[in-house]
């Protein structure tokens, strides 16, 4: 499958994106933030960065950029969309998403190698997990608090809108330790913790991460 | 302005550094942010309805904060 990776101004894990993809077993394919296309791919992936430098609030600006207009309406017609960290606020300013995400509780910017549980397995970013798996993916972040009003944190539980929960520690202040969610039809995904950076032994905390970026071909093979 | 159930980290960050610099009696802090917009000739209802629309759309984000629009004269 062809996944599109967008490049804002600002973006910073833009490329570390483009090579998980490939090493998931898919065609990367790099997109441009200014651009009114998104070159024929059956998926696309807001990376994490400082998108225009996160001036008014983060993903505000970004939000509004000529490709997120294309992402949007793929999204509405079904495309899997995955935001990670600048590309979850992204999403969440969009709408695409329910809540917001604001400055950690503590104040700091945090990164830290971060335990997660994988909860919902249903999309597909995630079939790739078993349901409840318990993973280790790198978590780097200033404004990574998830916040949304009590009804739409019941609303996400009850419908199993959760796709991964912090375990052991919170490290930014998020509602009920979200770490990450999906929308209502399940093709948009937004997610604080950075899989692009847990997908080769080399480098980083393991390689739980690569299950993101697997996900797509083993949904498409079902 | 963040909501008023929304967590401000950095109005606490404020509210502790008060007390540090001697100043008491201040029970909480919030922050928020202010634009001002320099518009063109009269500020009819129009305008302020049109400015209304880009504070819901743009300057703020109302999942998280609340907004209200002033119109002040040229000093």
């Amino acid at each position: 499958m062809k996944v599109g990776v967008v490049t804002f101004p600002g973006s910073l894990d833009d490329v570390d994106a483009l090579r998980a993809v490939g090493i998931g077993g898919n065609e990367a394919v790099p997109l441009w933030h200014g651009d009114h296309d998104l070159r024929g791919v059956d998926a696309v992936i807001l990376p994490g960065g400082f998108s225009y430098g996160d001036y008014l609030r983060c993903g505000a600006i970004s939000r509004f950029s000529p490709v997120m207009a294309e992402v949007i309406e793929a999204a509405g017609r079904g495309m899997p969309v995955l935001g990670i960290c600048n590309g979850f606020q992204i999403l969440c300013e969009s709408h695409l998403l329910p809540g917001a995400l604001i400055r950690n509780d503590h104040r700091k910017f945090v990164c830290r190698d971060q335990r997660l549980r994988i909860e919902n397995t249903r999309t597909p970013w995630t079939a790739s997990y078993d349901e409840g798996a318990e993973v280790t993916i790198v978590l780097k972040n200033g404004e990574g608090g998830f916040v949304a009003d009590e009804a739409t944190l019941d609303r996400l539980e009850g419908e199993g809108q959760v796709v991964a929960r912090y375990l052991e520690v919170n490290p930014n202040g998020s509602m009920r330790d979200i770490a990450g969610i999906t929308n209502e039809r399940g093709n948009v995904v937004g997610l604080m913790p950075h899989p692009e950076h847990a997908v080769e032994d080399l480098t980083g905390a393991g390689t739980d991460g690569l299950g993101f970026f697997t996900s797509l071909l083993e949904t498409a093979q079902k | 302005m963040p909501k008023p159930e929304i967590l401000d980290p950095q109005g606490k960050a404020v509210l502790g550094a008060l007390p540090r610099l001697g100043f008491g009696g201040v029970t909480d802090v919030r922050q928020g942010k202010r634009f001002e917009l320099e518009v063109a000739g009269e500020v009819t209802p129009e305008v302020l309805a049109e400015v209304e629309k880009m504070a819901e759309t743009l300057l703020s984000n109302p999942v998280i904060e609340n907004y209200t629009v002033r119109v002040e004269q040229d000093a």
